[in-house]
């Protein structure tokens, strides 16, 4: 490892030892070596991602019986927007994207403002919140369904609603607490990334800013609304797009929870739906175009959050 | 340390002080309540009894202690096939994303060849895709492989191959690989050293915060993810910890299925707490700074 050794004496960069090999040679070459590098991901990249992406479409508008693939238009789509989960699936989807932003946005906010603030136990805070993130879901899934919203008074929630002196709930078996029971559950599972991202941002806030809007007399509320706020907007912006993306995916939570549609439909979700008419019903077509819906309505929802963003700019 | 939204000398002070150790004391009890509450619960819970489970209010501690669930759990759903099966599927997917986003990093930040951009566009690009648009296809894909028509159905390259193709592993290693100055890179081409052993004496050890970093998060996903291994490891002798337990919830006591998840996650919170430094530091730097 000469190089290593001795830093001082190899400086400048050189230029190449003269070969026989031409100048355009020699690009070719490095060329040729740069993508030999690359050639493993791109070949993943290909085969996981790129294809799949175009294929989905492509699927979108066939139909494959038999061994044989036809195409057959729009048929896909009509088919999948007449099952009569579709607009229930829709409907629940955004209901819990809603929820779930408000309260899963919102208060990792909160929480890393006010971990921001304790001079003490930060370390074991920070792990703290962390530590459901590192949990296979369906491992922190099945002690929700089974302990913490078990229907009768021996659950863990309705023991302390209990204990409260406030009405227990069905949890899971009442239509209208599904949506909000998986969004506590998901929440749980989720927020410490958040947190932890939040927390890095606030650390870059300089201290002056602060000093600044209290000597201006500014209290508390005031200093997070016109300083916290507007200096962590980017990621805050960010991450409201992102928590979009992944809260309309929701699947495991009803697939668990709520084996899968729930009482009287009430936990079926858009992608819970994919998989049903992918993995059960056989048609693996009509999958793929309600896969396309979704990307299309995702897509606006991009859309629609860089026009918003870009304006305030 | 900088200053934050409270000043120190704020929190020093008579009624301030006292706030700030109410708030403090409050802040950790109540989260270890809320984030390890749970998890005493489910330690405990799997070792009641079903009647004591049954019972109205609800226990704190096990007055009967049965050990028997996590021995159930252990051999009713084969545990040892199914963490050793999760195990093997992580520890090819740190080797294969090590040596492919490594690689495609490297030629992307210092060989710079031809349309690398472009091609690091496209990379990026999958970033915006919902992985559940792309479950059908993929699983198409996977069954019947383009051109050589095999099936990857319950074989391990089903896993491994689709996390190579991870954007956010490429992206992280680009900008840690962009950091290491170009000087050093030209010292060792002028020494002679080809490309790989560049990348081999050179950048790989200056790296080994970044490598930690993706290693730990190709251990996670794998241990974490379930779609898609359930779709592609359908056989009972392929599939991962969680798939199992959610294959096995059906006909299992309740109590045995907690003590199997109690058993699922242990791996993750271990790798989490003799790593959680490195956890902590590569999910702030990757998403901040982008």
């Amino acid at each position: 490892m000469a190089i290593m050794t001795a830093p001082g004496t190899a400086t400048k960069p050189a230029p190449a030892p003269p070969r026989t090999v031409s100048k355009k040679g020699r690009k070719v070459r490095d060329n040729l070596t740069g993508h030999a590098f690359l050639l493993g991901a791109v070949f993943c990249f290909a085969l996981f991602m790129w294809f799949p992406m175009i294929r989905g479409i492509v699927m979108s508008f066939q139909r494959t019986r038999r061994g044989e693939t036809t195409w057959v238009g729009w048929d896909n789509y009509s088919r999948i927007i007449a099952d009569p989960s579709f607009w229930t699936a829709w409907k629940n989807t955004f209901l819990f994207t809603a929820l779930a932003l408000v309260v899963g946005y919102v208060l990792p906010f909160f929480v890393a403002i006010l971990l921001n603030e304790l001079r003490h136990a930060k370390g074991y805070l920070r792990i703290l919140v962390y530590l459901p993130v590192m949990l296979p879901p369906a491992s922190a899934l099945f002690l929700f369904k089974y302990y913490a919203y078990d229907p009768s008074e021996a659950g863990l929630f309705n023991a302390i609603l209990k204990a409260l002196h406030l009405p227990t709930s069905e949890w899971m078996q009442s239509p209208t607490m599904t949506i909000p029971a998986m969004v506590i559950a998901s929440t749980w599972m989720n927020l410490g990334s958040a947190v932890l991202i939040y927390l890095a941002s606030l650390q870059n806030i300089p201290g002056e800013l602060y000093e600044a809007a209290e000597l201006d007399g500014a209290g508390v509320w005031r200093r997070i609304w016109n300083v916290t706020i507007p200096q962590t907007r980017l990621i805050l912006a960010l991450l409201a797009m992102l928590q979009i993306v992944a809260t309309m995916q929701l699947f495991i939570e009803p697939l668990i929870l709520a084996n899968g549609a729930g009482t009287q439909d009430s936990a079926t979700s858009v992608a819970y739906l994919i998989y049903q008419h992918g993995f059960f019903q056989n048609d693996l077509n009509g999958a793929a175009a309600l896969g396309v819906i979704m990307l299309v309505v995702l897509a606006a929802f991009s859309a629609v959050y860089v026009r918003l963003t870009t304006k305030q700019d | 340390m900088t200053r934050t939204l409270i000043s120190q000398a704020q929190l020093q002070r008579g009624r301030g002080r006292f706030l700030y150790w109410t708030v403090l004391t409050v802040v950790v009890a109540g989260f270890t309540l809320v984030f390890l509450g749970p998890l005493y619960w489910m330690v405990t819970g799997a070792l009641k009894t079903g009647q004591e489970i049954a019972q109205t209010p609800p226990t704190l501690w096990p007055h009967d202690p049965q050990l028997q669930n996590y021995a159930d759990a252990w051999n009713n759903l084969d545990l040892a096939k199914l963490l050793f099966n999760t195990f093997y599927y992580a520890a090819g997917a740190v080797f294969f994303q090590l040596v492919f986003d490594t690689a495609a990093a490297y030629a992307l930040s210092k060989l710079r060849p031809v349309l690398g951009n472009v091609i690091l566009g496209l990379m990026l690009a999958t970033l915006m895709i919902p992985a559940m648009v792309l479950i059908v296809p993929q699983y198409v894909t996977a069954i019947d492989l383009p051109f050589i028509h095999v099936n990857l159905l319950d074989s391990p390259w089903a896993i491994w191959l689709p996390l190579v193709a991870n954007a956010f592993n490429i992206f992280l290693l680009k900008r840690f690989f962009d950091s290491i100055p170009e000087d050093l890179i030209a010292a060792a081409q002028v020494d002679g050293a080809s490309p790989l052993r560049t990348l081999w004496s050179i950048i790989l050890p200056m790296s080994r915060p970044i490598l930690g970093v993706v290693s730990i998060f190709a251990v996670t996903a794998v241990w974490k993810d379930f779609l898609w291994p359930k779709l592609v490891m359908p056989s009972p002798e392929t599939r991962t910890l969680s798939v199992g337990i959610y294959a096995f919830s059906g006909g299992t006591p309740m109590n045995v299925v907690i003590a199997a998840s109690v058993i699922a996650a242990i791996p993750t919170v271990i790798i989490f707490l003799i790593f959680q430094r490195n956890i902590m530091s590569g999910l702030t730097t990757g998403s901040l700074k982008g």
